[in-house]
Parts: C-alpha cells; sequence; structure tokens
C-alpha cells in the first residue's frame, strides 16, 4: 500500500468495524423462488400503474406496471408465469403497499433481451434515446434511496454538469454486493459509465471506491489505462462516504448548497450498481429484474452474494444461505447503519434491496439509555455539522421553526450520532420525528 | 422455517463501544497515576479520605435518587464515584472526616441532584463542594501537610509553594530570592510540592491525560488552550518585569493547573460541545486563573476559573458552532448575489 493518505470528506464521520465478511463470495444466482411478490412502489415517487390482471400469463422482463408521471418507474415481471392475487403486503420499509404475485412457471423471456454474456462496447442510442431506455427499463437508484434513474439523467435548463461521480464506496459495514459487482463485472460498469457520461454530455467521470477494496480499485486502474476520462480513485474507510454529499465533497471538493441537489454544484452521482443495471438496460435491452443481495451477519452459515430476482421472498433468500440461525434476534433489508428492520420473512426482495443483514438476539436490543452527558460526540460525528443533541431536544419539544433554524432538514439520516453516542439516546429517532412533523406543518 | 419474533427498530442497528459506564471508568483508571503518588506522598492518609470521599459520595446519590427524587439508583454509570475521587484530590490530604462529608453532601446533593442528576449540572460538583468547603473551612483547607519526599520527618503543615510565593511578594520579597526558597522544577513536575492530593504530579496527571487522549474520552482542546493561555499570559508578565513575577514554567507546574486541565476543566456535563467552544472555555479559565493568581487575594485560582466559565457554557454552546455542510458554499452564493 502507498504511503499517500487517500481523500476524504471533512466533516464528521465514524468508523464501525467493517465486518465485510462476504467480500470474497462470488456472486451466485439464487435459484429461481416458486412465487415472487412484486411491489409497484419500489421507488421514490409515483406508484406505478398495474396493467395485468389475475391469471395473465406473463414473461420476465414484460411490463406489468407502467410509470405514473415523470418521477416514478415501470416495473418488470422477474418470472415467467402466472400473475396470481394483487394485494396489499408489507414490505421492507415497514408499510404496506399493493403488490403482484406470480406464480412461477419455466424462465421465459420477452424476446428481444439480450441474456448472453457478450460484452457490447459500442453506444450505439442517442442520448436521448439512452434517457428513454433508463426510463422504460425502469432502472432505479440501487444503493438504497431508489430514486428514478431517469430523472437524474435529465438536469434542468441552466444547469451545467461537468463531473459524473460512480459511487462504488459501500461505506455500510457487512454489504459487498457492489464490490463483488466490482470485481465481476468491471467492463460492463465503464460501458455504462460510458453510456451516462454521453447522456450527461460530461467529459470527465470518476469511480469513488473506498481503500478496503484493494482489488476492485487495481482491476479499475488497470482497465482504466485507456480511458482517458475516467479515472478511479481510492478513498478512505470512513462512514459515510458513500452519502452523496459526503462524496462529492471528498473527490472534488465541492459542498452541495442546503437544500440544493448535486446538479447545483455541477455534479451527478450514480451508485455501480445502478450504472451496470443501466448498461443491461441500455446496451442489452434487460431492465430492472435481478440485483445483487448480499445475505450476511456474525452468525450466518454461508455469508454470501446471490443474483436475486426482484420480488423473491427474503426467506428464499436466507435458505440459500444457510438458513435462519437460532439466535436471529432481527433482520435488516439494507445495511446496519441505514438499512429498515423487517417484521417477517415474507417481504419481497425489492430494486433498492442491498443486503440482507441477521443480528444475533444480543444485539438487537438498545442499551440502557443515560441522560445526556454533553460529550459532543454526536457533532463531532455528524457529517454534516449539525448539532444533533440540540435537534433531539428541539424535536422533543415540538420546536419546529427552532430546530428548522438549526437545520434539521439538512440531516441525511446515516445514524452516525445515534451509533456514537454513549449514553445510547435515540438520537435519530428524534430527528426524523422533527424532520417529518416540520415537513407537515408546511403543507396546508 | 420461523425466525420467532423478530425485533423492529428504526436505524442504526449497530453501535459504538463506547458507553457512559465504560467513559466513566476510563476516567478513574486515568485518575490512578495521580492517586498513587497522593499514597506514595501522603502514605495512608491519602487512600483513607479519598475512600470517605467516594463513599460519602456514592452513597448521598443512592439516597437522593432512591428516597428523595423516588428514581431508580443512578450510582452505577461510575459518575459520583469520579466526583469523590476530585472532591478528595481538591483538598488537603489530612483533611478531618466530618469535612470531607460535608463536602460531599455539597458536592452531590447540591452540585448534582438538586439539578437532576448527571448530566444536568452546570457546575462542576466536586469543585463546587471544595469551593463551598475552602470558603467555610478556610483554615483546614489550606494547611497543606508536606509531601514525604521532600520532609521525612513528622507531617508538617505548611502553605503550598504558590501561598508562599504570593506572601512573600506581599511581604516585598523579589521573584528571585523566593525562587530559592522552592524546590526544583523536577520536583513540582515529578510531585513533591506540598498541595492539595491529587494536584501534586504534572507527570502523574499527564500520563491520566495521555490515556483519555487514547481512549478518545476527550479531545486536546480544552487542556492545551487552557494550557497554553496560562503559560502566554504569565509569559508576557514575567518578560515585562521577571522581578515582581514567577515564570510562566512555574505557573503551569504548580498549583492545581495542570489538575484542573486534566481532570475539572474536562468534565463533559460542565464544558462546551463544540472544539471551537472548547477552545474559548480553555481560554478563558487559563486567563481568569492567571487574574486570580496575579491580582487576586487567594494565591490561586483554577476552581473559581472553571467555575466561572462553567456558567458561561450555556453562551458558548449557543454561538461556538462547527462548520456546517454546505454553509460555506451558501456564504458564496450570497456574496454572488449581493454582488451581481
Amino acid at each position: 500500500m502507498s504511503l499517500h493518505k487517500h481523500k476524504t470528506f471533512s466533516i464528521g464521520g465514524v468508523h464501525p468495524d467493517e465486518n465485510k465478511l462476504s467480500a470474497h463470495t462470488p456472486i451466485t444466482p439464487l435459484e429461481l423462488p416458486k412465487m415472487v411478490i412484486i411491489p409497484i412502489t419500489q421507488h421514490i415517487g409515483a406508484p406505478a400503474k398495474i396493467i395485468v390482471q389475475r391469471g395473465d400469463a406473463v414473461k420476465a422482463g414484460q411490463i406489468i406496471a407502467t410509470h405514473e408521471g415523470f418521477v416514478s418507474s415501470n416495473i418488470h415481471s422477474s418470472v415467467s408465469g402466472k400473475v396470481g392475487i394483487i394485494e396489499e403486503v408489507m414490505d421492507s420499509t415497514g408499510f404496506k403497499h399493493t403488490a403482484i404475485s406470480i406464480r412461477v412457471k419455466g424462465d421465459e423471456w420477452v424476446e428481444n433481451i439480450d441474456r448472453t454474456d457478450t460484452l457490447i462496447e459500442e453506444v450505439a442510442l442517442s442520448p436521448k434515446e439512452i434517457v428513454a431506455r433508463i426510463m422504460e427499463s425502469g432502472v432505479v437508484g440501487m444503493g438504497g434511496a431508489a430514486f428514478p434513474s431517469h430523472v437524474k439523467l435529465s438536469v434542468p435548463e441552466g444547469k451545467h454538469v461537468d463531473h459524473l461521480i460512480i459511487n462504488g464506496v459501500e461505506c455500510e459495514p457487512f454489504l459487498t454486493a457492489d464490490h463483488r459487482l466490482m470485481v465481476e463485472k468491471p467492463k460492463e460498469i465503464i460501458v455504462g459509465v460510458k453510456i451516462l457520461m454521453k447522456a450527461l454530455g460530461v467529459d470527465k467521470a470518476i469511480i469513488g471506491i473506498e481503500d478496503n477494496k484493494a482489488d476492485a480499485i487495481e482491476i479499475f486502474e488497470n482497465l482504466l489505462v485507456t480511458e482517458p476520462g475516467i479515472s478511479v480513485e481510492a478513498l478512505e474507510v470512513q462512514y459515510p462516504q458513500g452519502g452523496e454529499k459526503q462524496l462529492i465533497q471528498a473527490l472534488l471538493n465541492r459542498e452541495v448548497p442546503s437544500g440544493g441537489l448535486p446538479s447545483d454544484v455541477g455534479v451527478i452521482v450514480h451508485n455501480v450498481g445502478t450504472t451496470y443495471a443501466i448498461y443491461q438496460a441500455v446496451q442489452k435491452n434487460i431492465p430492472l429484474v435481478e440485483r445483487v443481495v448480499t445475505v450476511t451477519g456474525k452468525s450466518v452459515k454461508q455469508p454470501s452474494n446471490f443474483l436475486v430476482r426482484i420480488g423473491t421472498p427474503v426467506i428464499d433468500v436466507l435458505i440459500a444461505a444457510g438458513g435462519v440461525p437460532e439466535d436471529t434476534g432481527k433482520i435488516v433489508s439494507g445495511g446496519p447503519m441505514m438499512g429498515k428492520a423487517i417484521a417477517d420473512l415474507d417481504v419481497p426482495v425489492a430494486k433498492g434491496t442491498s443486503g440482507i443483514l441477521l443480528i444475533p438476539k444480543e444485539d438487537s436490543m438498545r442499551e440502557e439509555v443515560y441522560n445526556c452527558v454533553h460529550c459532543g460526540k454526536c457533532i463531532e460525528a455528524c457529517p454534516m455539522g449539525l448539532e444533533p443533541y440540540r435537534l433531539l431536544l428541539l424535536a422533543k419539544k415540538g420546536n419546529h421553526s427552532r430546530a428548522k433554524e438549526e437545520h434539521i432538514i439538512d440531516c441525511i439520516e446515516c445514524g452516525s450520532c445515534s451509533f456514537v453516542c454513549p449514553s445510547n439516546r435515540p438520537i435519530l429517532d428524534y430527528i426524523r420525528l422533527g424532520k417529518t412533523q416540520l415537513k407537515k406543518q408546511k403543507k396546508p | 422455517m420461523s425466525a420467532g419474533l423478530l425485533t423492529v427498530s428504526p436505524s442504526p442497528h449497530i453501535h459504538s463501544e463506547l458507553t457512559v459506564p465504560q467513559i466513566m471508568r476510563a476516567v478513574i483508571i486515568a485518575m490512578v497515576p495521580a492517586f498513587l503518588l497522593a499514597i506514595y506522598n501522603f502514605g495512608l492518609g491519602a487512600v483513607y479520605l479519598t475512600a470517605l470521599s467516594v463513599f460519602f459520595c456514592v452513597a448521598i446519590e443512592y439516597l437522593i435518587a432512591r428516597y428523595l427524587l423516588n428514581k431508580s439508583a443512578s450510582i452505577y454509570d461510575g459518575s459520583a464515584v469520579i466526583t469523590g475521587v476530585l472532591l478528595a484530590f481538591n483538598v488537603p490530604s489530612n483533611l478531618p472526616w466530618y469535612i470531607i462529608l460535608i463536602g460531599s453532601m455539597v458536592s452531590i446533593g447540591i452540585g448534582k441532584m438538586s439539578f437532576g442528576g448527571l448530566g444536568n449540572n452546570p457546575f462542576n460538583p466536586a469543585l463546587v463542594g471544595r469551593v463551598f468547603l475552602l470558603l467555610s473551612f478556610p483554615v483546614q483547607m489550606t494547611s497543606w501537610p508536606i509531601a514525604k519526599a521532600t520532609l521525612s520527618l513528622d507531617a508538617i503543615t505548611s502553605a503550598t509553594p504558590l501561598g508562599i510565593f504570593k506572601e512573600g511578594l506581599r511581604a516585598g520579597e523579589s521573584v528571585q530570592a523566593l525562587m530559592t526558597k522552592m524546590p526544583s522544577y523536577a520536583d513540582f513536575f515529578f510531585g513533591t510540592q506540598s498541595g492539595s492530593l491529587g494536584e501534586m504530579s504534572t507527570f502523574a496527571l499527564l500520563i491520566g491525560l495521555a490515556y483519555m487522549l487514547y481512549k478518545k474520552i476527550i479531545t486536546w482542546h480544552i487542556p492545551v488552550s487552557m494550557l497554553v493561555t496560562v503559560f502566554v499570559i504569565t509569559g508576557i508578565f514575567w518578560l515585562i518585569d521577571p522581578s515582581k513575577y514567577a515564570t510562566p514554567l512555574f505557573h503551569i507546574l504548580t498549583g492545581g493547573v495542570m489538575l484542573g486541565a486534566v481532570f475539572m476543566a474536562t468534565d463533559y456535563v460542565t464544558s462546551p460541545f463544540t472544539h471551537r467552544g472548547m477552545l474559548i472555555f480553555g481560554f478563558g479559565i487559563g486567563l481568569l486563573t492567571v487574574l486570580i493568581r496575579l491580582f487576586g487575594s487567594y494565591p490561586e485560582g483554577v476552581s473559581f476559573a472553571i467555575l466561572i466559565m462553567n456558567a458561561v457554557v450555556p453562551f458558548i454552546n449557543r454561538f461556538a458552532k462547527e462548520p456546517r455542510y454546505g454553509a460555506k458554499r451558501a456564504k458564496d452564493k450570497e456574496l454572488e448575489t449581493v454582488m451581481h
């Protein structure tokens, strides 16, 4: 390793144990489940509109729900089979959303989809066609937030974008889905980057990767020697390095203004998983119907990275990783810092599900809460430079105008404050409450 | 297959190792070197007094929490133990038991529990107790047994170097003449002067400081800012008139400056939240300490300086904020709009 210190963001940050148990486990396709449950709300924005009925035969890759308005996303069937019951089910957010169940039969795909492994480097489509294809293919941000990708690519008039950043940081402990994808599909990802650069009309792209993924960094360094516009940058391991705002600051030393978007400082950020999905959509005509999911946890028999069809119930994925350990107390969809605990095992894998983390019973309950001892560790940790202890107090009191003055809306909910608080105070819980109530207040 | 009932709670789902009881334990460990030196200097009297003080503080906190506030006992977090040790550290080692009992009652009862216990007290509890005792029992609180290393006879009491210094100056002696009566800087550094139980050895206190910094219990901001301030201001006076003012090193090594900088001013609850605030806080304590030492009627001013700055902490917290993400950019933007 070189002595040169890698870049990192300058405000706050924490260092949870990395626990990348599945970092060297290759991605394996998960066996087809008997049934998939595909929610029509897997993205930020309006739910998609269902266009199939119970009893319809569908093929893998076929649209079963279309986007409603611009900020929405198409939903495709991830399997071939027969549409079953359409009803509200609880998804990984903990809320009930309408979902289409499909009984799997065979594995028949829509005709014009190219399922071969042949790499297609030539980007034939025009920028407009690229955005249209991405929209058509239902690609959303796969880092967790699931924001429709075509919206991000439609830069508003008057804003000039000069850099594309590819987020390969994967700063959440335990998760390795992006890491494996970068190691196993680097050429496809690079073509994906070129597609995005063409769509945005930018000539500079940076792939940011935390330096605990030395193999991925090396692979890209070697492949990018012949690609003048694209570079790879190693970043220090520090949470939340993969936060969009933190990553932009670390790589380009630009700060997104409060309430603004990356495009305000000339940057668009896409996750590597999304970039790969965009390659698939644009070059191979494969809509977003499967994704890499890390199954992990200290007691998990075989921490794994699976290629999972969207809609596969969590239980099927867990069985493939050696079953649910006896001592499991909590199951998290996503990483330990920002993931959501799920209440039962029938919850389906969605487009934004980057991992399934099993937490042993003894680690799944919060510890005793003490009074705030004014240690200031939450302030040291906050990557937005806020004062989390104060936001907790203001939210608790319901003093929303003061909370607003203290920039509660800037909170990215990374959880660093609650993570470090030696008094185990539920800081982020109250900040979320405060944010929600402030937003409610704004509405007439 | 079933996983039984699953816990569902909001993120984050992991927590750092450091919790309040662990922090308190680390602080107690950091006080061990100074305590060992106190035993070396003052013998079992130091153990007796510290044990009494800790026992009284913990017992009083337990009784108040249990019977006056009807809360579950809060003694297990370890903070009452720290207050007990620090109170003992701040008094002469031959203090009678009833005085330390009164000090404990004031520290815990008035200084801490009357505000609602851990985290709610504006003033450092041990210092509240100490200053109360200083004002109520001025004789007992200012006659220190001489450390064993300097005098191997029966314990005799004396004033501290700072006290001798102040008296001497008042009597018209010159600094040079006074310094010849003093132990060497090495004695000051390793802790063989007379003084309060825990303030003897700069060296032992620095070990404690290093341990707390290594364990990331505290940051360097308060101790460094306070010590640098004391050093610089006393240094300026010394440069102006070395016959009237002692050297900055003398001021750093004697009295309660080091104990204050390491254990008293760094108390989480009664110091500011942000690093910027800590720097201001440390500066204020340093400045007030020097002013009291040089121009006040007391030879030593660390306790008063810390208590006064404790009172200012809420204001410091209000205004000394850390840089916020996007704030710089927002300012630039405002400027741009103003200029166009």
